[in-house]
């Protein structure tokens, strides 16, 4: 039994990992978007995270699922998990990322400016650098959510952790073990994760000036 | 057209499941926040015990993905001689998300009143449960306000997984409706716009009512 659930767990890792890249790269144009002075860019870019975040993951992956067809040919279940948990995930990290950025201090910025530094190197070298260290719990906090909200790949069929403990307990009858082993090790999973942030945490707030 | 016109026909029908949804969703607050009150005090206690239990409980209910409890409690419960309706089950496993969700929020707002108001309150003679009443839980439970209401809007969307349990919801009411029809992108992207149209205002207001609050604090 702790086999069957154990076997999930390449998938759940996999659909966390993948969605995650996806979530990552999709939210810096919604990054740049709401860091547009120009007015009808931020809108846009407000209009799409907000609609990304308003509809739930699990409706994300069955419009993707059921209701996608591309040149006659539906998305693989996996597909469609990870593009919907990397929809709402670039939303929310976009979000992240956003406060991190406005948390470096204005002078920072200025004074960079004012040296002559190019908008490269001030973003690379100066803001980047200074809003990455304030970005990272968070943005770990969220990949833990991640990989808890990676369950809800197995409504459309990801067989992953919570689908083959759900398969377990239908054709066994047997339910209360399988769904209490598994919840164990999404909690054992997220623990480490935890711990790991605030270690990269320390590490960099020792080498990075505040 | 078509689309408005399947819409205008499934709408009906999606609103029905909406009502189960937010049955759901109040149903596990109500439980949910009350509990969390407990556990919060609970995780702060001096009492090695009473924290121990109350720290799983909350470590439980945030670590394990609510889609987990929700199946832990339709399909494992009745092994152990429980067997609750979907609905019954479903509140169950999402108060306890709720409760060790919301712990936490109410944790950080109580611990968030200044020591100063605290020690202020000790030596005006107040007895703790006089500090509590009147001083810590009037401006904790403020501070924490717009987390919970965030939180809110996020077991609302989490209600549309109680479809895996049989719950009679949004989710389950579009699912069979695409079935029976195979228009199945209409009426998904219906009922997630049902979804965003509740949850996007609800998180403007958290956002609106936490500025506010920063303002006072």
């Amino acid at each position: 039994m702790l086999l069957t659930v154990l076997a999930g767990i390449p998938l759940t890792i996999s659909v966390t990992a993948v969605a995650l890249v996806i979530g990552t790269i999709g939210s810096l144009p919604l990054l740049f978007g709401i860091l547009s002075g120009n007015r009808l860019v931020w809108l846009i870019a407000r209009g799409i995270i907000d609609l990304c975040r308003g509809i739930p993951i699990v409706v994300w992956m069955f419009i993707l699922f059921y209701g996608v067809t591309i040149g006659g040919t539906k998305l693989s279940a996996f597909g469609a998990a990870v593009l919907g948990l990397g929809i709402v995930s670039a939303a929310y990290l976009a979000e992240i990322f956003r406060g991190a950025i406005s948390s470096v201090a204005a002078g920072q910025y200025e004074a960079a400016r004012a040296l002559g530094m190019t908008p490269r190197a001030v973003w690379g070298d100066i803001v980047g650098p200074q809003a990455w260290r304030v970005a990272i719990p968070g943005y770990t906090t969220y990949g833990i959510g991640l990989l808890k909200d990676s369950s809800i790949a197995s409504t459309i069929g990801v067989a992953e952790m919570v689908f083959r403990s759900n398969s377990y307990a239908r054709t066994t009858g047997e339910g209360i073990t399988v769904f209490l082993v598994a919840a164990a090790i999404y909690v054992i999973v997220s623990v480490p994760v935890g711990v790991l942030s605030r270690k990269a945490d320390e590490k960099l707030s020792a080498v990075v000036a505040r | 057209m078509t689309f408005f016109t399947d819409a205008a026909a499934f709408l009906p029908v999606l609103l029905n499941g909406l009502q189960v949804s937010a049955i759901l969703t109040l149903l596990s607050l109500l439980f949910g926040l009350p509990l969390a009150g407990v556990l919060a005090f609970g995780i702060m206690s001096k009492n090695r015990v009473a924290r121990l239990i109350a720290i799983a409980i909350v470590e439980v209910g945030r670590g394990a993905p609510a889609l987990v409890l929700l199946q832990l409690m339709y399909f494992g419960l009745p092994d152990v001689g429980i067997t609750l309706s979907a609905l019954a089950s479903a509140t169950v496993a999402l108060t306890w998300t709720t409760a060790a969700y919301c712990a936490e929020y109410l944790r950080g707002g109580l611990s968030a009143v200044p020591a100063g108001e605290i020690e202020g309150s000790q030596a005006l003679g107040m007895t703790t449960a006089d500090t509590l009443r009147y001083i810590i839980i009037p401006q904790g439970w403020r501070i924490a306000l717009p987390s919970l209401m965030g939180f809110a809007v996020i077991l609302f969307q989490a209600t549309s997984l109680a479809y895996t349990v049989t719950v009679q919801e949004m989710m389950s009411q579009a699912y069979s409706l695409g079935a029976s029809t195979f228009k199945y992108l209409t009426v998904f992207v219906l009922a997630g716009l049902l979804y965003a149209v509740i949850s996007i205002p609800a998180t403007w207001l958290s956002v609106l009512l936490e500025k506010r609050m920063a303002r006072h604090l």
